[in-house]
């Protein structure tokens, strides 16, 4: 137990996030009334936020050990256990999924219509198992929370969804099963090996080359479909499209997230070896996906879809950063994950808020918006700036440390990359141009008003992280700098000379 | 003290009888059901009385100790969830209800005797008093759609439960001819001394065969779908669940017979297992009437289960039993909600399930996690009894046969969600809300709960599990 530092803040903070929407969601049964409903979960969903915000000051940035942590166990036949912490790299994600939980209950506010309670409840049921995953260190229990949360989410896709929602629902809960269905035979693989499931005790273990090289494919195949990285990404459009704006917040936002915060997890330090072998692959990998991401989104005219395929691109970026392998690009891809999960969050928001007054989320039919609703285009217009990374805003700081890293390590790699920031100001700039000076083509917008004290409640906060981030984003990146030092040190530090150079050979 | 050793069998025995004079009056179905739910409410509580019970009868062909208490009081479970929710018996007609449950009670009872038997011919004798009253309850389905397809699905189920007999007891009688004994405490050091011989192994894959059919496994499997869709959903309930806890505690205590020279039996297994993985996923893919999906399904599922038998370990058998019993709840669970959505007794099609989460959302909840868990996704019973299979498939060497099953998982969520999905699509609004009677609701609620706590919480049980199996090897 020496990676793990126990609470000591007197109760035990993490599964008090953990269990708080769970009892949330279980008393929500019995609470009737819509209205009642949502109060409730706003309630339950400020009450989590608000507890987790101490994480924030007690937080220890000078040990890369796992913090908060608590241990109990669960399933002594096959030495499972209950074991939570948190590190420089799952801090940010869960105060970041804390936070934006409140804002979906908010942005569903008038957008949910019938069964809001059973909305509500899935709602709930997504935030334990997010906040579950972020702070699992063991592995079965992160397993299942990772696979449990595919049911609430499913449902939020499948049940509030838009015209094609079972093609979606569908796509998306194949697509993420059969990904990590081999992620748990891997799992098994490393218990059998080392008889453990704990996270962190099997990190920097000896295990064999092939070994690590089949460990780290089925790793990669489930994370990947769920970051997703071209050529696994066609899931994430569809579900976008149809899911409920606070459904498409959650998968843009925290969902994602999983995928390359599995990346840095697991792939890295339990399996460097074959890590430094399959860099090559990935950097291209994610530079098809930030160009590709580009140009689809270039060509949309569903502004959920846009933003969809922007996803990709940026998600690209993240793990270009990951797979630089080194501080900058690490700390860079950490900071763009959060970025990403609060512009693109809040840009999900913005059409939701479109498609609330219109009901429909073609740009088209948007065009001119501007006229009639100038806080709307203000909020829109900041985050799409923070989208394509303009100065002054988060996006930036964190592209900017990525392609750092990535011209530290490989300037082919990162020159290829540059495009796809090229390609972000031109489809957001797109985009804005038609909302917000667009000629209206075939409804009048006239009657259409702007937006109500509460949607400006939930996009304010997320403006807020934009510049502050964005400004200064110190406080953020120095929570994280020992723990990206120390898993560097846990990729670099079993490596020969010999992977690096096969890294080297594979790109010019 | 010798009547405690007897008195689960007993109960049923003497409840046998009672109904056999109650089906001789003119009694109506809700007082026979009223004798037989009694009947088998004493009986779980009889169960869990003698579940610490240990010892032997009848010149030793008969032995009671944790493991068959054990099944004994899971089987019995069974039967009263299942009598809980077929209240109203739908399918039947009145005046063969008092004898339908006759025959439901000696099925039980024969099952009951089964686990005990620890010599051939008992054996014998216990699974053919199960399977011919099974055979029974499946004609007694009233004939409302004229085509008679509970004959047609009776008359195979007895043409392929006698050839399975047959093969049995062929099989049965090269064991007694190679050792000359029928007693299994005999039998067993015999056997091990001629492994090596292909009789040897013939006889005890002969015998296994006989079970298979029980537990549906490839290629004993040709009777499950016909037989599901032709018997009353009640019946099929019952089919489909408790005998194949019987089934799979039988093999249990048979495929240890095998070790430790048994790999011939293991590559047998290991080649069936797949097979009906792969046969009863893919076939499920396509069906359209839910009963027979289920019937594929269970097929798939058997092939899971034998991934505990082939590891010949006391934690592949304990997770083989863990697993049975989590099947046996989600299966009751999911055709809890069949009977009920069945307005009269009907067979019903997948598409039959739309919007029932406005129709019933306690009958929509229930079937979504009954499918859930069967697809294997946690935090549900499905997810714990896979994981712990694959473990101990893995930790047994069959790596590739994990990853095919892995694989099928996979394979398998599609037909599931397919229901989970119809059930929370908007239906027609037309239709009727459906009448779920209080004690209903009471059993699908604790099935919902009984399948998540054997999810989080299995440490207990797979503890109970375990200590049984310990009592057989």
């Amino acid at each position: 137990m020496d990676f793990l530092i126990m609470n000591d803040m007197g109760f035990p903070i993490l599964s008090a996030l953990i269990f708080l929407p769970l009892a949330g969601a279980l008393i929500l049964l019995c609470i009737p009334g819509d209205t009642a409903a949502k109060n409730w979960t706003m309630l339950v969903t400020v009450i989590t936020a608000l507890v987790s915000l101490p994480l924030y000051w007690n937080f220890d940035a000078t040990t890369a050990k796992y913090q908060f942590g608590e241990h109990a166990s669960w399933i002594s036949a096959l030495n499972i256990n209950y074991t939570l912490g948190l590190d420089g790299i799952s801090l940010l994600l869960v105060l970041m999924t804390t936070l934006i939980m409140p804002l979906c209950v908010l942005g569903s506010w008038r957008y949910i219509d019938k069964r809001v309670k059973e909305f509500m409840i899935c709602l709930l049921l997504m935030e334990t198992s997010m906040l579950g995953v972020f702070m699992a260190l063991d592995f079965i229990l992160f397993y299942l929370l990772w696979e449990a949360m595919l049911i609430p989410m499913y449902l939020l896709i499948a049940v509030w969804g838009g015209p094609r929602k079972v093609y979606a629902s569908i796509k998306f809960f194949l697509y993420t099963l059969a990904g990590s269905v081999l992620l748990l035979v891997a799992i098994i693989g490393l218990y059998l090996d080392q008889g453990t499931f704990s996270i962190p005790a099997l990190m920097g273990q000896d295990y064999s080359t092939t070994f690590q090289i089949v460990v780290f494919l089925a790793f990669f195949l489930a994370f990947a479909i769920k970051v997703p990285m071209f050529p696994f990404h066609t899931w994430l459009p569809a579900a976008h499209v149809e899911a409920p704006t606070a459904g498409s917040v959650l998968l843009a936002s925290i969902l994602l997230k999983m995928g390359t915060y599995g990346f840095l997890r697991f792939c890295l330090p339990i399996t460097p070896e074959a890590t430094l072998a399959f860099v090559p692959y990935i950097l291209w990998l994610s530079v098809i996906g930030i160009l590709y991401g580009g140009f689809t989104a270039l060509a949309q005219q569903d502004m959920k879809k846009l933003i969809a395929y922007s996803s990709v691109g940026h998600m690209g970026f993240v793990t270009l950063g990951i797979f630089v392998l080194n501080q900058q690009g690490l700390e860079g891809a950490l900071l763009q994950m959060i970025n990403h999960g609060i512009t693109t969050g809040a840009l999900f928001f913005c059409v939701g808020m479109i498609y609330e007054r219109t009901h429909s989320r073609e740009l088209d039919s948007a065009a001119g918006l501007g006229r009639y609703m100038p806080v709307y285009v203000s909020f829109l217009a900041f985050f799409s700036l923070s989208s394509l990374a303009f100065p002054g805003t988060n996006s930036f700081v964190g592209e900017f440390m990525i392609l750092v890293g990535g011209f530290t390590s490989n300037k082919v790699v990162a020159a290829c990359a540059i495009p796809g920031a090229i390609l972000a100001a031109a489809y957001m700039f797109r985009m804005l141009q038609r909302v917000v000076w667009g000629r209206p083509v075939n409804p009048d917008h006239s009657g259409i008003s702007d937006l109500n004290i509460r949607e400006m409640v939930t996009l304010a906060p997320l403006l807020f992280f934009v510049f502050w981030i964005g400004l200064s984003p110190e406080p953020f990146l120095k929570v994280m700098h020992v723990s990206v030092s120390h898993l560097i040190e846990q990729v670099g530090g079993v490596t020969g000379g010999e992977a690096v150079s096969i890294a080297k050979l594979m790109i010019p | 003290m010798k009547l405690m050793l007897f008195a689960p069998e007993l109960v049923l025995l003497l409840g046998s009888l009672v109904l056999f004079l109650v089906s001789t009056g003119k009694v109506g179905g809700q007082k026979a059901r009223a004798v037989t739910l009694s009947l088998a409410l004493v009986n779980v509580l009889v169960c869990l009385v003698c579940l610490r019970q240990e010892g032997s009868l009848f010149f030793d062909a008969y032995r009671i100790d944790f493991f068959s208490q054990l099944i004994k009081l899971i089987i019995s479970a069974g039967f009263a969830v299942v009598l809980l929710f077929s209240s109203e018996l739908k399918g039947i007609d009145d005046e063969v209800r008092p004898e339908y449950y006759l025959f439901l009670t000696l099925s039980t009872l024969g099952l009951v005797m089964l686990v005990s038997s620890v010599e051939l011919l008992t054996m014998f004798i216990a699974l053919e008093l199960s399977s011919y009253s099974l055979y029974l309850l499946v004609p007694m389905r009233d004939d409302r759609t004229g085509l008679r397809m509970q004959m047609e699905s009776a008359i195979k189920y007895i043409l392929f439960g006698v050839v399975a007999t047959g093969v049995m007891l062929f099989g049965m009688s090269y064991l007694f001819g190679l050792t000359g004994t029928t007693y299994l405490v005999d039998l067993l050091p015999r056997l091990h001394q001629m492994m090596s011989s292909p009789a040897a192994l013939i006889a005890i894959a002969m015998v296994l065969g006989g079970f298979f059919f029980k537990l549906a496994v490839f290629p004993f499997h040709s009777w499950v779908p016909d037989v599901y869709q032709g018997a009353s959903n009640e019946t099929t309930a019952f089919i489909a669940s408790v005998p194949k806890v019987a089934a799979v505690a039988m093999l249990i205590r048979l495929t240890a017979m095998a070790t430790p020279e048994g790999q011939a039996i293991v590559t047998l297994l290991i080649v069936l297992s797949v097979c009906s993985m792969f046969y009863g996923n893919l076939v499920a893919l396509v069906q359209t009437d839910i009963k027979r999906m289920l019937g594929f399904s269970g097929i798939a599922h058997a092939g899971y289960v034998l991934l505990g038998l082939v590891t010949m370990q006391e934690v592949g058998y304990a997770a083989s039993l863990y697993y049975i019993v989590g099947y046996l709840i989600m299966n009751l669970a999911g055709f809890l909600v069949i009977c009920k959505v069945s307005e009269q007794g009907e067979n019903l099609s997948v598409d039959d399930l739309t919007g029932l989460h406005a129709r019933s959302p306690l009958l929509a909840l229930t079937l979504a996690v009954s499918m859930f868990a069967m697809a294997g996704i946690p935090p549900f019973v499905g997810f714990m009894g896979k994981f712990m299979l694959l473990t101990g498939a893995y930790k047994a060497g069959h790596l590739p046969l994990v990853i095919l099953a892995a694989i099928n998982t996979a394979i398998s969520i599609y037909y599931y969600l397919s229901v989970v999905r119809v059930t929370y699509s908007a239906g027609s609004e037309d239709r009727p809300a459906v009448v779920v009677g209080g004690v209903a609701k009471a059993v699908s609620v604790v099935l919902v709960l009984v399948i998540i706590a054997m999810g989080l919480l299995p440490d207990q049980l797979l503890q109970l599990a375990t200590e049984a199996v310990r009592a057989v090897l």
